[in-house]
């Protein structure tokens, strides 16, 4: 009897473990509250209480129920439905009580709830030499997040494109521009980060930042001068 | 062939003879006081959503109190801390203030007078007698401790709380507040499970939210004592009541304490209302006089002879 009990405990125990361990990435449709520890640790981290939910004026947050694709009763919004607001007393971080949502952020425009990806260049309006940009306007962080970036309309050969273009070192997540977008299924999109960033190989080094921190050119001034050969020079 | 036993039998309903003793009131006294208990604090909660009036916010798993009072569920810090991080003191606060509470209550306090799925599972077993349904199969009721544990190092190896995937206690709480999803589909399963596999199976062999408070029951000051003892006329109808029958028979037919002082014991009080002969009355941990006599006070023995690690029957 004992080892029975002990055994099917074990089995269910494993059973949750591995469930947890399968299921614990974010959908793509899903970004969670400002200040949200990384998914992970999140998910170790938040009591499933729903205080965040309650306290976000804007009804943006929703608490996850079974089946819904995020890990139930952890609190995450759908930036297509409903945009955060971005408040900046960030009530939904400071009603969290076990850390789950990080105090220490306290400067909303470092949140980093999800980042906007333009997908579809096919069906953006911008794209297609209009002047929609609706997107663009809607960004709280208007030119540091989202700029608009001129090009030549290579199809009429004579006008512009404005192509939002979105900064990963700016833009929170807040899911405003997907929530925007004009198109029945959004061109622009808000994916949970650590689905959208990219990570540089640890070992580059940008060579303009390098320059910039020492103050002059890394490379020696001769290293350029190549041995130099004309046509008909040689043999 | 003739002593064969059939589910057809006509069943003996419990707490027939208490009606008919003593009304039906004071026969569902302690049950009514349970209800109003556990439907009021879950009105208090739904005040909110409900009608904006926010006394209480959060849910059983944390919440907050008229904007002051932190009140964090042990069993959810206890995964969190499992799976590696440690909550800000405001949560470690509302545990602490919430395990000195049940210190003093007694823990199971929690399964008989707030836990939602108390009323589900009461009313699968309530079923389980009136339709005269036999067999199935329990585990055994330390098998919660064991999952409790379990629970814990599958915590500790995902990192996640790992009993909130399919909890039906924080599912069924939290659907009530914020939304079922497919909740159901798991409250669904507790109850068929208790009606038709196991009798008292999911509160009193398997939950390991009820283990940990039962392991939070040692100290609590109210407890029922079979104060009439020699009164009982051994109808059993107790013994059909009792989401954990094992802790009767000590107080009810030893020759210690009549305090029932297992740790399972969830001070439900329904052994009180279905007894004709009134044998059991909430008492507190202190009184052990009976008739004038000083009682036997051998709490230990009878607490862990009494079913809380091996079970009597
Ligand atoms: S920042 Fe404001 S709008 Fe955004 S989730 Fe928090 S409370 Fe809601
Ligand atoms: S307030 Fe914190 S612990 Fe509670 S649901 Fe929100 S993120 Fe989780
Ligand atoms: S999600 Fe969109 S609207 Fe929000 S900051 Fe990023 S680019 Fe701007
Ligand atoms: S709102 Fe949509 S269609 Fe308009 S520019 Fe932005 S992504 Fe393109
Ligand atoms: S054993 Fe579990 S489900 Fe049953 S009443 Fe206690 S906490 Fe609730």
């Amino acid at each position: 009897m004992q080892l029975a009990a002990a055994g099917g405990a074990a089995l269910a125990g494993l059973g949750l473990g591995v469930h947890a361990k399968q299921a614990s990435a974010l959908p793509a449709y899903a970004v969670r509250p400002p200040g949200a520890l990384h998914e992970p640790e999140f998910l170790g981290a938040c009591v499933r209480c729903g205080l965040c939910v309650r306290d976000c004026p804007y009804n943006t947050l929703k608490l996850s129920a079974f089946g819904d694709g995020v890990a139930p009763g952890t609190p995450f919004f759908v930036p297509r439905t409903v945009a955060c607001e971005m408040c900046p007393d960030i009530p939904c971080v400071k009603a969290c009580p076990t850390g789950a949502l990080d105090h220490a952020l306290e400067d909303i425009n470092s949140a980093r709830m999800g980042l906007a990806v333009l997908i579809d260049h096919e069906t953006c309006l911008n794209f297609n030499g209009l002047r929609c940009d609706v997107c663009y306007r809607v960004c709280p962080l208007i030119d540091k997040a989202i700029t608009l970036d001129m090009q030549r309309n290579q199809r009429t050969g004579k006008h512009a494109m404005f192509l939002p273009v979105v900064h990963s070192d700016a833009c929170t997540g807040c899911g405003k521009c997907e929530h925007a977008c004009v198109l029945e299924t959004a061109a622009i999109k808000v994916l949970p980060r650590a689905q959208a960033k990219g990570e540089l190989g640890h070992h580059y080094r940008l060579g303009w930042e390098e320059k910039a921190r020492a103050g002059h050119s890394l490379l020696p001034d001769k290293v350029l001068e190549l041995p130099v050969r004309r046509p008909g020079d040689g043999s | 062939m003739t002593t064969m036993k059939t589910s057809l039998a006509p069943a003996r309903v419990p707490g027939r003879e208490a009606i008919a003793a003593k009304g039906w009131l004071s026969a569902h006294k302690w049950l009514l006081l349970r209800r109003a208990s556990q439907l009021g604090l879950l009105l208090l909660f739904a005040l909110g959503p409900w009608l904006g009036v926010w006394i209480v916010k959060g849910t059983l798993t944390s919440s907050l109190t008229l904007d002051t009072l932190p009140l964090t569920d042990p069993f959810f810090l206890l995964q969190s801390l499992a799976a590696g991080h440690l909550p800000y003191r405001e949560a470690l606060i509302g545990a602490v203030i919430v395990i000195a509470f049940y210190l003093v209550v007694g823990g199971r306090i929690y399964c008989a007078w707030i836990c939602p799925m108390n009323i589900v599972t009461d009313t699968a077993a309530w079923l389980r007698r009136r339709l005269n349904l036999q067999g199935g199969r329990a585990p055994s009721p330390t098998t919660r401790y064991w999952l409790l544990g379990a629970i814990l190092l599958a915590s500790f190896a995902s990192g996640t709380l790992a009993w909130e995937w399919i909890n039906p206690v924080s599912l069924l709480h939290r659907g009530l507040l914020f939304g079922f999803g497919a909740a159901w589909a798991i409250i669904l399963g507790v109850f068929l499970y208790d009606l038709l596999i196991a009798t008292k199976g999911w509160c009193g062999h398997l939950c390991p939210m009820g283990a940990t408070y039962s392991l939070l029951n040692f100290s609590g000051v109210p407890k029922v004592s079979a104060l009439r003892r020699e009164a009982c006329d051994d109808c059993l109808d107790c013994y059909a009541v009792c989401p954990e029958p094992q802790v009767i028979r000590p107080a009810l037919k030893g020759e210690g304490s009549p305090i029932i002082a297992s740790n399972n014991c969830t001070h439900c009080g329904r052994c009180i209302d279905v007894c004709a002969q009134d044998v059991f009355q909430m008492t507190t941990r202190f009184h052990h006089r009976r008739d004038g006599h000083e009682q036997g006070t051998d709490h230990t023995a009878a607490r862990f002879g009494g079913g809380g690690v091996r079970p009597v029957h």
